[in-house]
């Protein structure tokens, strides 16, 4: 609905009484689901908005300054979170490229094939990295590893989904000169996708990394290692100096990473 | 030459004799119903022999490029049966047709050419057929292959330009490049389906004259789709004319009369049917493209 | 047939070029090695067999009829979940706008740098660290988490609706500034009508991200499903596990479905 001048005369009519009545009706839909989630949660309007100082006077007084004698015992788990995140992203990536020409419809002409998969796909994609990690601390046991392959699943699920539909994009004339040509699948592949993909696919395997990393504070809480684990610990013995140190070196961390992995990625583009 | 019935003795005769009819592809009354109803081609009988450039007219939606892509089976017909070089393609698998399109190499409107990669890797890309599936997912071509693009591109005109990303050329380049693929696979026959259609006059003129040239040189079998009737009549040795995917004329180039193209397009010749001469240009000018 | 020197599929890279491939090689083997030797790589499973935990995950989930009476328990975790995250994008989304037109080159000026930085430093906080810091500030309870999920959606939303104001064609705006509208009328009738279905699309977006991210807030006590999750899994009750996954794969994916059906009559 495009708003012209107003216009007093009553043939014309701005917006159709239909339209607003719909309007309204969405309206009152979004504001009840609300009122219904504020009372389940307690979080009614004005807490929300008195909420924002207590946090903000909490961080400024409570948080700060952090423990700064922490930070030598911050590293080694810090290095932990990151080996897991650039593992889980590079086996993920590895994985995902194979997994996404499955995932597109002009590469595998085979619909129930296609299908399954897809439907795979998405259900992968629900599954939250917290769930994941348990998963597989329960199959192989505490430690890296598990938060390495959580990772690893997540990463396919971010990748597989954004590079299939890259796939999907792509020009098909080169698929189609290849084909006239004689080539078979895997050689329409890397002649005539790869090459229109590669800049897209480098680019969401960065921008999984990054998920990744602020992912993986979240694995050390059930045991799949990384950062969690002494987070953990010191939450649990409300050493909130400790705590301020952990959450400060996160930040610059993440923010170097985000940083860098933006700069590349906007040379790819 | 006067067609010869499938059935006659002479054709079978004339066929096993050297020198004599040769037909290199042959339509036995091939029909094609795409998937909504509408047919595409309607019983076609048309043989064409080896070394012919034959041009193929007809209005938009007449069949055509159906015709030109039943061919190296980019699109399959419904019925009939369709012989290339001795087999017929309709009845082949995956694999053996995969095999018989090694030998046709098809040139397309829009150039098909990876534009992020080099000149030289979209020509080797016409080697895939002749190539193992490993050897070429590593990228290691034979150094014969490679001369073999590297002789096309000279051939063309665009050598110097090799190592050149495919998006840096001109609309005309990228059409050359397309062309080089093509005879790199070192075919048989040569499928362009509107060639130049988004080229200016003057570089279609060039891009055909080099197209002919080279299936000259090398005996191709060259089956090109045009709409301009200019076009069709300065380059073709003999013009098919197709009508809703009615076969509607075949011929030499000599028989061809305006009358012949009016009863192929069935209504009076427009400017619109014409390229226009060389020199003139147009707004999609070559300088348009980076 | 013209005989060539050897030809390469590659041209020889330049000097400049050789050296910045070789730096980027160094950089990367340098990060793997340092990643390969400081990661323990061993699997510290217990003695139950894999195929047992499988089973106990993904079979007695669904056929053992005890656990059935256990879904509406979890099913009620997941609702508060979705309320977290509904609640939380509901306030991000209003918030978000004026953060949005703040951050937007083309409305905020030489504020929108200050406005990007900020949003920039929100994205770079996981919602578990705002969970953490909130539980700590204002207790125990959805509450932090509505807090949480709403902040950091703020800082996603932000950033893309400060890029759809951006891209919007000025000559509306200009128009009506040209007519004698005010600054805030500008943005109501010029740029409003035209940026509101991105908005709301992102929106919604958005939703699905946070319900996945609301499962986590229980963990440290910020509401939802995270905390039965993380009490079966010090338990190692991997059948409960299995019970949360299933009911969160069935919810998340009721969610997207409708979200993405309502996203694209949107557009």
């Amino acid at each position: 609905m495009k708003k012209t001048s107003p216009d007093k005369s009553e043939r014309i009519v701005l917006t159709p009484m239909r339209f607003k009545l719909s309007i309204l009706g969405i309206l009152l839909l979004i504001i009840m689901l609300y009122i219904a989630a504020a009372y389940q949660t307690e979080a009614f309007p004005q807490r929300v908005i008195e909420g924002f100082p207590i946090i903000f006077l909490f961080v400024v007084e409570d948080l700060w300054p952090p423990s700064w004698s922490y930070f030598t015992s911050v590293l080694q788990p810090l290095l932990e979170t990151w080996n897991i995140a650039l593992f889980g992203t590079t086996f993920g990536a590895i994985l995902a490229l194979p997994v996404s020409f499955l995932a597109a419809a002009n590469i595998n002409t085979n619909l129930t094939f296609y299908r399954i998969i897809r439907f795979f796909f998405n259900i992968l994609r629900t599954v939250p990295e917290i769930i994941l990690a348990v998963l597989f601390v329960a199959l192989v046991g505490i430690g890296d590893i598990s938060g390495i392959l959580a990772l690893t699943v997540l990463t396919i699920g971010i990748i597989g989904k954004l590079l299939s539909e890259s796939i999907e994009s792509v020009d098909p004339g080169p698929l189609e000169a290849i084909r006239a040509s004689g080539g078979n699948t895997l050689q329409v592949i890397r002649y005539a996708v790869i090459p229109q993909i590669l800049p897209q696919y480098a680019s969401y395997t960065l921008y999984s990394l990054e998920i990744n990393v602020k992912a993986s504070v979240v694995l050390g809480f059930v045991g799949a290692g990384g950062i969690g684990i002494i987070l953990s610990q010191q939450l649990s013995m409300f050493n909130y100096e400790n705590v301020a140190a952990i959450i400060f070196t996160l930040f610059v961390v993440i923010t170097i990473i985000d940083f860098i992995s933006n700069k590349l990625r906007e040379r790819l583009e | 030459m006067e067609e010869l019935p499938y059935t006659s003795p002479f054709y079978i005769v004339f066929n096993y004799i050297p020198g004599m009819v040769n037909a290199l592809i042959e339509f036995n009354d091939v029909s094609l119903m795409y998937p909504n109803g509408h047919e595409g081609l309607k019983n076609i009988n048309l043989k064409i022999n080896e070394g012919e450039f034959v041009v193929i007219v007809g209005m938009s939606g007449a069949g055509k490029s159906t015709l030109i892509r039943s061919i190296n089976r980019m699109v399959t017909p419904t019925s009939g049966a369709l012989i290339v070089d001795g087999e017929d393609i309709l009845q082949l698998k995956d694999n053996q047709l995969r095999k018989v399109r090694t030998n046709i190499g098809m040139i397309f409107q829009s150039y098909n050419i990876v534009k992020r990669m080099s000149v030289l890797r979209n020509v080797l890309a016409g080697r895939l057929g002749h190539t193992g599936t490993l050897r070429s997912l590593v990228g290691w071509f034979p150094q014969n292959d490679l001369q073999i693009a590297m002789n096309n591109l000279e051939r063309v005109g665009i050598e110097e330009k090799a190592y050149v990303r495919a998006s840096n050329l001109s609309g005309g380049q990228q059409q050359r490049i397309s062309i080089a693929r093509a005879l790199t696979q070192q075919p048989k026959v040569i499928l362009a389906d509107e060639p130049v259609a988004s080229l200016d006059p003057p570089t279609s003129h060039k891009v055909m004259k080099d197209l002919k040239r080279v299936s000259r040189e090398d005996g191709l079998t060259t089956i090109v789709n045009l709409h301009f009737i200019d076009m069709a009549m300065e380059y073709a040795d003999r013009i098919i004319g197709l009508r809703d995917g009615n076969l509607v004329f075949d011929g030499p180039i000599e028989e061809v009369t305006d009358q012949t193209f009016e009863e192929i397009y069935d209504r009076p010749i427009k400017d619109d049917d014409l390229l226009g001469s060389e020199e003139e240009t147009d707004e999609k000018n070559e300088s348009g493209q980076i | 047939m013209k005989q060539y020197d050897k030809i390469r599929t590659h041209k020889t890279f330049n000097r400049t070029k050789r050296m910045y491939v070789l730096a980027t090689v160094l950089i990367l083997s340098f990060i793997y090695i340092v990643a390969l030797v400081s990661t323990p790589f061993d699997i510290n499973s217990s003695s139950v067999s894999t195929l047992e935990t499988l089973r106990r995950l993904f079979i007695e989930p669904l056929i053992n009829t005890d656990n059935y009476e256990k879904y509406p328990e979890y099913i009620g975790y997941m609702l508060e979940t979705i309320a977290i995250a509904y609640a939380g994008i509901f306030v991000a989304t209003i918030l978000a706008v004026p953060v949005g037109f703040l951050a937007a080159r083309n409305v905020g000026g030489r504020l929108s740098y200050i406005g990007k930085a900020l949003l920039n430093a929100i994205r770079a906080i996981p919602e578990l660290i705002f969970a953490i810091i909130f539980v700590a500030a204002v207790g125990i309870g959805p509450y932090a988490g509505v807090l949480a999920i709403s902040i950091n959606s703020i800082g996603m939303l932000g950033k893309l609706y400060a890029e759809v104001i951006e891209s919007i064609d000025s000559e509306n705006v200009d128009a009506i500034k040209a007519s004698g509208g005010n600054r805030v009328q500008s943005m109501w009738y010029g740029i409003l009508p035209q940026v509101l279905p991105e908005f709301v699309s992102y929106s919604l977006y958005r939703f699905e991200i946070d319900v996945r991210a609301s499962t986590v807030l229980g963990i440290v006590g910020a509401g939802g499903i995270g905390a039965p999750l993380i009490l079966a899994t010090y338990q190692r009750n991997w059948e409960e596990v299995g019970m949360i996954l299933v009911v969160v794969v069935v919810f998340v994916s009721l969610i997207d479905v409708l979200s993405g059906a309502i996203r694209k009559r949107l557009i």
